[in-house]
């Protein structure tokens, strides 16, 4: 007679290492695994590489933003909006109009990203999975700069993916249940560098333009209402500077993915009031 | 010329089953009911930090007692059960039925194999779309699983709280009856004034159901 095997009372707080012991084959190409190289495609290409090719690819990954989004966050009086449009892009084609971008990680947390869209979704999913492992083991949720270094750890596990122009760039945002006041984001890079940014930061191809029209719109100090309207603008602003990302629809009804996180946790703005302030920026 | 001892297999289980079963009814009991409002779990612990309730899945809970550190390891090992089967199929696949089989086959394993039985009994409840979905699956010492009932008593000396719960028990209760129910339940263990630990399962929640609750409703 047999029970659940031993890795199940190893212990340890975390999902991905338990993962990794138990189930390698079920966490696929977003986290590789420990220590060896990402199951994905391209035998050639699976060998180490060498340190002459990793610096030219290093600086091409980390120079290069990821292929079509815009992805932003910026912070209000009260807590944070991440706003991303809904266009995903393949080649010179649309492959999807309406594709999400912006995802609660936990009840007190967006997550925002950019790049490789299979990439980009299981790196979400593993991360929500994560937190919520995390909270349940623990009894308690992880402090928002613990989240924002998890989520670190995971991009640098996947930094050989990225070498191969497979990269997925997260934006995190939220608030600690507890603090008071605007909501904190932070943006990450390839290999895996978690920096807090003060007010408003973006990632995606449109992210030049976005943060260019936020440093104008955006009022630190401002109600809820007013960094949804300059989220709204910027994005509007990416869409018609940049072919990867993809302007509001109102003929079809598609309109960004805006998401507040504030002392009530996440909330996603919905459709018809989002329509009502466009109706104003036009 | 020495023999070894021969001892019949029917007392090396007797004694293994007095030996875990005096280890898990040591402790203070914990509860878990159905009630209209979800399924209502409470036990008995003057600790904040050391749980005996946990969450384990979007609709599955968990209560225990005997030992902490046997009971905590089968806690968290649930957590990677239901964490790995929801992420590997869907979140709607992982069910109180599958982890009860689990905790059964292991406990079970322990029980005759083990150098010592574990000394624990757990409950996993699961809350459902109406009264008659849940499910409440009690697993004991020697790895005997039961679900004919929708509540069970864990630990302590059950027989006083089993009639309360039979005679108070009865489909529809809300959640304030229940909680006065499982007071009444817990309470006539004895052992004085001790702090309550609770939490429920609330039905027609979207995703995690779990609520703490500071006290027993």
């Amino acid at each position: 007679m047999t029970g659940l095997p031993r890795e199940f009372f190893a212990p340890g707080n975390s999902f991905i290492d338990f993962l990794r012991a138990q189930a390698p084959d079920v966490l696929a190409a977003a986290v590789a695994p420990a220590g060896g190289q990402a199951t994905l495609a391209a035998p050639a290409a699976a060998s180490a590489p060498t340190a002459a090719a990793v610096a030219p690819a290093l600086t091409a990954a980390t120079q290069t933003p990821p292929t079509g989004t815009t992805v932003l966050a910026l912070a209000y009086r009260d807590g944070v909006i991440m706003a991303g449009d809904r266009r995903a892009t393949q080649g010179h084609q649309i492959a999807s109009r309406e594709i999400e971008k912006v995802f609660p990680a936990d009840r007190f947390t967006a997550i925002g990203i950019a790049g490789v869209a299979g990439i980009a979704v299981q790196l979400v999913r593993l991360y929500q999975l994560e937190l919520e492992h995390y909270e349940k083991v623990e009894g308690a949720p992880l402090s928002l700069t613990g989240k924002a270094n998890r989520l670190a750890t995971m991009l640098r596990s996947q930094l050989e993916l990225a070498l191969r122009g497979l990269a997925a760039l997260p934006l995190l945002a939220g608030r600690d249940p507890a603090a008071d006041g605007p909501g904190r984001i932070f943006a990450f890079d390839v290999t895996g560098g978690a920096y807090e940014e003060r007010e408003f930061a973006a990632v995606g191809s449109g992210a030049l333009f976005a943060k260019g029209s936020l440093k104008k719109l955006r009022k630190p100090q401002g109600t809820a209402r007013a960094a949804i309207r300059a989220a709204l603008g910027a994005l509007a602003d990416a869409a018609e500077e940049d072919t990867g990302t993809g302007g509001a629809d109102p003929a079809r009804s598609i309109y960004p993915v805006v998401a507040r996180v504030d002392q009530r946790g996440y909330a996603r703005i919905p459709d018809g009031e989002l329509a009502k302030l466009y109706g104003g920026l036009t | 010329m020495t023999y070894p001892l021969y001892v019949p297999p029917e007392q090396i289980i007797k004694d293994r089953a007095d030996f875990a079963r005096r280890g898990a009814r040591r402790g203070l009991p914990a509860l878990a009911l159905s009630t209209a409002d979800g399924v209502l779990l409470a036990a008995r612990n003057p600790s904040r930090a050391l749980r005996k309730i946990s969450e384990i899945y979007d609709k599955v809970g968990f209560a225990a007692v005997g030992k902490w550190s046997e009971f905590e390891a089968l806690r968290v090992a649930g957590i990677r059960y239901a964490d790995l089967r929801g992420y590997s199929y869907d979140r709607v696949d992982v069910t109180a039925r599958g982890l009860a089989g689990a905790y059964a086959q292991t406990i079970a394993a322990a029980f005759t194999s083990d150098p010592k039985p574990l000394e624990v009994e757990v409950a996993v409840a699961q809350v459902g779309e109406t009264q008659m979905d849940d499910a409440v699956f009690h697993i004991t010492f020697d790895g005997a699983v039961s679900d004919e009932l929708p509540w069970a008593v864990l630990g302590g000396a059950p027989a006083g709280a089993h009639e309360t719960m039979t005679e108070g028990w009865r489909p529809g209760l809300t959640l304030p009856e229940a909680g006065e129910l499982a007071r009444a339940a817990l309470g006539a263990l004895g052992g004085g004034e001790t702090a309550f630990e609770a939490a429920v399962l609330t039905r027609g929640a979207v995703g995690r159901s779990f609520v703490r609750l500071a006290a027993i409703p």
